[in-house]
């Protein structure tokens, strides 16, 4: 080939190659920032999260808040690729893997203990780089037309009893889900995880998209029972605006602490390298205050974390669902679990 | 490289095989940029080569890559088994109201592949429509393979349609009649003469359908059938796994690779354009005789499958929802900003892609297939790796620009270019090399010949190519999710923050508008066809 025009052709290459590698090296020290805006990444639809932003607003004002959406894991990945350069102020994550996923990668800056401390140990971080804002918990969604109370199973594992076969649904793709999947390696080891797994899937386990839709699956008679987080049937009832007595499907939290009952949140987190921290640690103060945690137990469904919150009469009271004993930012390490569903074939 | 390059002496420099250095400047250039996601996989897979190798020599990891090169190909060759046929009624035979069918055959284009998927997993899923109007218990399963299979083909077969369409509309019929003159019989000149020439659009086409399907998630997903690209979005999605999911998308670009060397051995170099004086004569239409109502049916029943039903749901669904619910400001400002990004990238990827189709037609070899596949790979990966490739390359090196929308257009054109490649292309193979000789000749300058020549003579194949890249651009969500100014919503985004909560139905006024935003981009690609 003609060497010049080769050379000619690579240069432009070369350029845009040694250009991204050193940018890598580049760093730009974060500020406190002054306070005056606010950017968030947020991994919780504008649905929940529009009216609380429009709340902080209303209380500082002088604060310019600006929210970018997406997927919690998408927007952790972007942070981490964005580096020390993240435009983002605070990371509003939809589940508590991704937070911990940024802070073993030490990109996430220490929380005072004043945000801190508004929950339980359980539902933050250990070294304190996140705090959980609300909870939600992984249930058993039953068909109540066809299932009596009595009937229901004591564990999660009794699920692959031949009673169950082809009627259990559940959605190995999705976050809640291979989260569950996480806290059953941790709190009951990898072989008994995996005995489950393939003895679910010779049961003929159904597998689905999302919650929702395994949710409108027992709705609709298409399988008894489902792992899905607890305040969908909720939602289903609001939205579909029926009496909640007459809707068919009915939860299950699975007693004395079985995994199958893991109490998951969405939390807060602020990047290493935030510009803006003050305002940041404002708006975490902010879903932290009494206001904010009825907004969730009134509004998503959610179960508030602060303690004395009232919350739906139709849900069991947190501190009665016993947490299977695990570090919530020990769930990022999903890797394990994706390889484990790989390896069973169940994804 | 083969000795015996045909250096021209020509003004102002030297010559690739009759590409002039403004051209090869250019299309380095432009594959330069394309080359950001690769770049970025290398960097990430270096940083870690040890958990890099660990992702890829993972226990079927080869079995997935089988499956979803499978499903890519079979897309492709159902694809233009239905395009083909398709394409001669509508171009070359007497069909009753051509002009509809011309229309109607590339409108399945405007349905987003995820939302084509949802619809047929409502219509013929457990508990569909089907079923419920059956009154059965059970259908045979759609999920998996074969559902991916038949979705992808039923949303993506004009890709090769009009390729073939328009290289059948440009075939000389003089040859033909040549070869009737010698006796040949009409099956022998349709494989002798008319099959060779279209085999390059067929392929450059079936190529487009294929990238698509490897590199499609949303259909994929919903249809439940677990591809490369699917895993690859796991990976980012639950593992946080950048570089097992570089890796993965590492090995996807070896895949391409594979593809662009059959195609291009389909497309291997041959005369294209008229050699005698003289234009070509307009074809003729031939006679369907008995065959027309036959015909008409064939026509008929892919329309309705491949579009009249999906678009009766989603009117039925935006009936049946309230339309009380629908955020209308925000639904046309989204409208809005579609048209505005999808009409920037369009119009930036027909110019970029100009010296790459010219180089690509003019002076295939190594260094063309180089451009091919840098500027190919952003179709082929999935949004998310190009994405987050943006993210990681942007912030580094235009931070002034990062998450703005001439960037965001940019990701576009990264996405979206090898249509528009593929359609200049096509053009660029019909015009005879002497014309640009005989200009250079004359003594103009490379920008002169561009503006004399080229873009006149190539006018059609860019308008096209903006066309196509319009309709894509406007369905993308991935890159506008990650990379595009905060609160810049576009309808997929819109689509999806509707649907992401359970309920489907509730996005189907914003896919209506969609698909209505969509139009102007048909009327470029068919309307102005006689």
């Amino acid at each position: 080939m003609n060497s010049r025009a080769t050379r000619l052709a690579l240069l432009p290459l070369a350029i845009i190659a040694i250009g991204a590698g050193s940018g890598c090296g580049s760093s730009e020290t974060g500020g406190s920032g002054d306070g005056k805006s606010l950017t968030i990444y947020s991994g919780r639809d504008e649905e929940y999260v529009g009216p609380l932003i429009e709340r902080f607003k209303q209380q500082s004002p002088g604060t310019e808040v600006e929210v970018r959406y997406g997927d919690s894991a998408e927007l952790a990945a972007t942070i981490r690729e964005e580096g020390d350069q993240t435009p983002a102020g605070l990371f509003f994550s939809q589940d508590a893997g991704a937070l911990g996923a940024l802070q073993e990668a030490e990109l996430l800056k220490q929380l005072p203990s004043s945000i801190l401390d508004r929950v339980p140990s359980a539902f933050r971080s250990a070294q304190g780089d996140w705090v959980g804002t609300s909870g939600r918990v992984r249930v058993l969604g039953y068909d109540s037309r066809a299932l009596a109370p009595s009937k229901l199973p004591k564990s999660v594992f009794d699920l692959t009893e031949p009673r169950w076969k082809g009627k259990v649904g559940w959605a190995p793709a999705n976050a809640s889900f291979q989260s569950f999947v996480t806290a059953m390696r941790l709190s009951e080891g990898e072989a008994k995880t995996k005995e489950w797994l393939e003895q679910m899937k010779a049961n003929g386990a159904r597998s689905y998209e999302k919650n929702g839709i395994i949710r409108d699956a027992i709705a609709d008679g298409e399988i008894e029972v489902g792992l899905i987080n607890h305040y969908y049937v909720l939602e289903a009832i609001k939205e579909g605006e029926v009496n909640g007595d007459s809707y068919p499907v009915k939860l299950h939290f699975f007693p004395d602490g079985d995994v199958g009952t893991l109490i998951n949140v969405a939390g807060v987190g602020i990047p290493e390298a935030s510009k803006q921290q003050k305002a940041a640690e404002q708006f975490a103060s902010f879903l932290l205050a009494d206001p904010q945690q009825q907004y969730f137990a009134e509004e998503t469904g959610e179960y508030p974390l602060v303690k004395g919150i009232a919350q739906d009469p139709s849900l069991p009271p947190l501190s009665s669902i016993k947490q299977p004993q695990l570090d919530l930012s020990d769930l990022s390490d999903l890797q394990g679990t994706q390889e484990l569903l790989q390896e069973t074939g169940v994804l | 490289m083969a000795t015996g390059v045909n250096r021209l002496p020509v003004a102002g420099g030297f010559t690739l095989r009759g590409v002039s250095p403004l051209t090869l400047l250019a299309a380095s250039l432009v594959a330069a940029v394309c080359a950001v996601p690769i770049v970025y996989l290398f960097i990430v897979i270096l940083g870690e080569p040890a958990a890099a190798w660990q992702a890829i020599w993972r226990q079927g990891t080869l079995r997935l890559l089988l499956r979803s090169l499978a499903l890519a190909v079979a897309v492709g060759f159902t694809a233009t088994l239905l395009a083909v046929p398709l394409a001669w009624l509508t171009g070359r035979s007497d069909l009753p109201w051509r002009r509809g069918w011309t229309v109607l055959s590339v409108l399945p284009l405007v349905i987003p592949s995820y939302i084509g998927a949802y619809l047929f997993v409502s219509a013929f899923g457990p508990r569909g429509e089907l079923q419920k109007l059956l009154g059965v218990e059970q259908l045979p399963s759609i999920y998996g393979f074969s559902g991916a299979w038949i979705v992808l083909t039923l949303f993506t077969f004009p890709l090769v349609l009009l390729p073939v369409r328009a290289a059948m509309r440009r075939l000389d019929p003089a040859l033909e009649d040549a070869a009737h003159g010698m006796g040949r019989s009409q099956f022998e000149v349709a494989r002798t003469v008319i099959l060779p020439q279209l085999t390059p659009a067929i392929g450059a086409g079936a190529l487009l359908v294929s990238l698509y399907a490897l590199s499609d998630f949303g259909a994929v997903s919903i249809l439940r059938f677990e591809s490369f690209t699917q895993v690859i979005y796991q990976s980012y999605r639950s593992s946080f796994d950048r570089t097992g999911a570089a890796a993965l998308a590492g090995l996807l670009v070896l895949v391409l690779l594979l593809l662009l060397t059959v195609e291009s051995r389909v497309r291997r170099r041959r005369s294209y354009h008229r050699v005698g004086p003289g234009s070509a004569r307009i074809t003729a239409d031939v006679p369907l005789g008995r065959w027309r109502w036959p015909a008409v049916g064939f026509c008929a029943a892919i329309a309705l499958i491949s579009f009249v039903l999906p678009v009766g749901m989603l009117i039925f669904w935006s009936v049946q929802s309230v339309a009380g619910e629908v955020d209308w400001p925000q639904v046309a400002t989204a409208a809005g900003n579609s048209l505005l990004l999808a009409g920037l990238a369009a119009a930036a990827a027909a110019i970029a892609a100009l010296p790459v189709a010219w180089l690509g037609a003019r002076a295939p070899g190594r260094l063309s297939r180089v451009v091919d596949l840098l500027t190919t790979s952003g179709y082929a990966l999935p949004g998310i790796v190009v994405a987050l490739a943006m993210v990681f390359v942007g912030i580094r090196l235009v931070p002034v620009l990062y998450q703005s929308l001439p960037m965001t257009v940019l990701a576009m054109v990264i996405v979206c270019l090898p249509l528009a490649i593929t359609a200049t292309r096509s053009a660029v193979v019909q015009i005879p090399p002497r014309l640009e000789e005989a200009a250079r000749g004359s003594g103009r300058s490379p920008l002169a010949v561009i503006a004399t020549v080229g873009i006149p003579l190539t006018r059609a194949g860019m308008l096209a190519g903006a066309a196509l890249v319009f309709v894509a651009a406007i369905k993308e969500l991935p890159v506008v999710v990650l990379l595009s100014p905060i609160g810049f919503d576009t309808l997929p985004l819109v689509i999806w923050q509707q649907s992401s909560r359970s309920f489907f139905e509730s996005g189907a006024i914003p896919a209506l508008v969609l698909l209505v935003v969509t139009a102007p981009g048909i009327w470029l690609l068919v309307g102005r066809q006689r």
